[in-house]
């Protein structure tokens, strides 16, 4: 099928590669969307690569299973750092989400056409993210099977949540973020769920699809309410999702720890959020297209346009190291200038240079067109901003509590393996349902496709 | 409003969204009241050749809104000003700034709830069955074919006559759709 595309190597031909493949008409992309989880058997890639991604899972189950019968000193944290991977991988968790409401949302809102193919996987990712991301505070208070406490509900103890708490506030945000980004891919799924039930040719699958779709039947009044309500969703979820990150940064803001106590956290970790989430979004975009010959689809102009945006984000994380540097020696805080001191000659500077190096160095090179149409650059750039987004939350939680007030409060900190186990777990279920999710579920929006094929060929009239 | 034994409606079909509009106005003007289109996305141009306006969607979110923020903000204050006061230093009770994030997250969840749920409740779903599923051909309405169906319990319908009218209309495979 990708026969068809135009040669990549000059300008004016990558921008007119269209957001979809040449020649599709309504049925071949309902045919070839719905033939992935319908009738195309499932390969010995798919199982290979779920039993490893489910295997790893059972690491996570072990480590959490572990800790609860522990408690939290398997880990590697002490006083003073009472934070570590925990609160490290759940804000880098958190922020890929980011850029699957972005992708479902903003650029919804902002009508860009190229979004439709991606959308899909890229909420899906959001919600397993999160999933992701909540494990980590709730395993993180010790006694998670108290979890409940921090919810507001009338108690015998007569006593309320600290609603003036940025932890609380993270409460509200993160569930409320789940609850939306389902809801939204919910909603963006059940036309889809009907063209499965109304394709699959096995009782069981017409009866789960079936069920799914609530009877969904195209009706042009339910479509005009369906779309009302998919628009509210998408302008909901635009400052829903950047106040999420705003939350969580307010978690450090707030406190007066040198390092956290800046008030260009906020736009500087949603800007974080939504490079690291571009990232993900490639590196699950690029195997997945491959994999399902879906090249006509995740065109190279949906892969030029991602990696515009994590170059463009990327400058704005740039942008906000700097101010942060600048700011702590302009302060002419002592605590703030030793804290960049730490970070530059401290114990964890390999750590900051890292940082440096995978999040504003190596990201230049997407300024080149012939570097953003390279998959496998691509690929491999998305793999480095990962990393340097999760180094980035790790100098940010570790430098600063290893190295806050007085020397007497100084410390040290490294992971054990259990804490490594607990983060690769997590990784693994990840996976593990991505893999799940490309099974049973389209990983494309079929009718909002459809809808490009008609707009698309009415273009060309 | 007289009930034909057993006959829903009449079914007819159209290979591209513009001919299913200009179909629908079509009915429309011909004084056709209770019909129905039935498409695999939705067709630009199709709700104004129906004669929808307008819908609840969004009145029922922003009611879903309003009462999320407000509850919100009322139940923190409750909580600190009147349950559970704590005085602290002679710090004022009701600290709204502090109280915004919550209040926040609480509009948008309840208002998202209400768009999701409202639209639902309106479009009548979760609906198990509805006799349009017995139409010949309908699963082709969730892949690449647009429907429209004339209801038998339009004072207009005439089983003989709605299906010389909708065949006027270039409408393929006109045929009865029926109740069970």
């Amino acid at each position: 099928m990708s026969a068809g595309q135009p040669p990549i190597d000059s300008p004016e031909i990558t921008r007119l590669t269209p957001v979809l493949g040449p020649g599709h008409t309504y049925a071949s992309v309902t045919d070839k969307i719905s033939a992935i989880v319908l009738t195309r058997p499932t390969s010995l890639g798919w199982y290979i690569g779920f039993l490893i991604a489910f295997s790893v899972f059972g690491v996570l189950n072990i480590a959490i299973g572990w800790l609860i019968i522990k408690g939290v000193g398997i880990w590697g944290i002490n006083i003073p750092i009472g934070w570590g991977f925990a609160i490290v991988n759940f804000v880098w968790w958190i922020g890929i989400g980011h850029a699957g409401t972005l992708i479902s949302a903003i650029l919804f809102l902002l009508n860009q056409k190229w979004r439709t193919s991606i959308n899909r996987f890229a909420e899906a990712m959001t919600l397993f993210a999160v999933a992701c991301a909540g494990i980590f505070p709730l395993i993180h208070t010790g006694r998670p099977w108290y979890a409940f406490w921090m919810f507001p509900y009338p108690s015998v103890m007569g006593i309320w949540p600290q609603f003036r708490s940025p932890l609380i506030w993270d409460v509200f945000a993160v569930s409320t973020y789940g609850t939306v980004s389902l809801l939204f891919w919910f909603v963006g799924l059940i036309p889809d769920l009907a063209t499965l039930r109304d394709r699959s040719t096995s009782k069981t699958k017409q009866i789960i699809y079936g069920m799914l779709a609530m009877g969904w039947r195209g009706s042009a009044r339910h479509w005009h309410r369906y779309q009302s309500a998919y628009l509210l969703l998408a302008g909901l979820a635009t400052p829903l999702v950047l106040s999420v990150h705003t939350v969580v940064s307010f978690d450090f803001a707030v406190a007066i720890v040198p390092g956290w106590h800046t008030t260009i956290f906020p736009p500087y970790f949603v800007a974080g959020a939504i490079y690291s989430g571009f990232a993900m979004v490639l590196s699950i975009a690029i195997p997945l297209r491959k994999a399902y010959g879906l090249e006509d689809f995740i065109t190279m102009r949906h892969l030029d346009n991602m990696a515009k945006v994590m170059l463009a984000t990327g400058l704005i994380v740039a942008y906000g190291y700097f101010f942060e540097f600048f700011m702590s020696l302009y302060s002419g805080n002592k605590f703030d200038v030793f804290l960049v001191q730490q970070r530059l000659h401290g114990p964890y500077s390999h750590f900051y240079f890292a940082l440096i190096l995978c999040n504003i160095l190596l990201p230049q090179l997407l300024w080149f067109q012939n570097m953003r149409t390279n998959v496998t650059v691509l690929f491999i750039m998305s793999i480095v901003v990962n990393v340097g987004m999760w180094l980035e939350r790790f100098v940010i939680v570790v430098i600063s509590l290893t190295r806050d007030f007085v020397p007497s409060a100084w410390g040290r900190y490294s992971p054990t393996v259990w804490d490594w186990a607990t983060f690769i777990g997590t990784l693994g279920m990840f996976v593990m349902l991505i893999f799940l999710f490309v099974r049973v579920l389209p990983a494309i929006s079929i009718a909002e496709m459809r809808e490009l094929v008609s707009e698309t060929s009415e273009e060309r009239k | 409003m007289e009930h034909r034994s057993h006959v829903y409606g009449l079914i007819g079909e159209f290979e591209k969204p513009e001919q299913l509009v200009h179909a629908a106005a079509k009915i429309r003007e011909s004084g056709y009241r209770y019909y129905e289109a039935y498409t695999p996305f939705p067709v630009e141009g199709l709700p104004e050749a129906m004669g929808m306006r307008r819908n609840m969607v969004p009145l029922i979110t922003l009611l879903g809104g309003l009462a999320g923020g407000l509850g919100g903000f009322a139940f923190q204050y409750w909580v600190n000003v009147i349950s559970y006061p704590m005085n602290i230093g002679g710090r004022p009770l009701n600290s709204w700034p502090a109280f915004i994030p919550v209040t926040f997250e609480l509009t948008i969840l309840c208002a998202s709830l209400s768009a999701v749920l409202g639209m639902l409740a309106l479009n009548g779903l979760p609906q198990p069955h509805h006799p349009i599923f017995n139409a010949h051909r309908f699963t082709h309405a969730s892949t690449d074919r647009f429907f429209v169906c004339l209801q038998a319990r339009d004072k207009k319908f005439q089983l003989a006559e709605t299906a010389r009218f909708l065949q006027s209309l270039n409408a393929h495979h006109v045929s009865e759709v029926h109740d069970d």
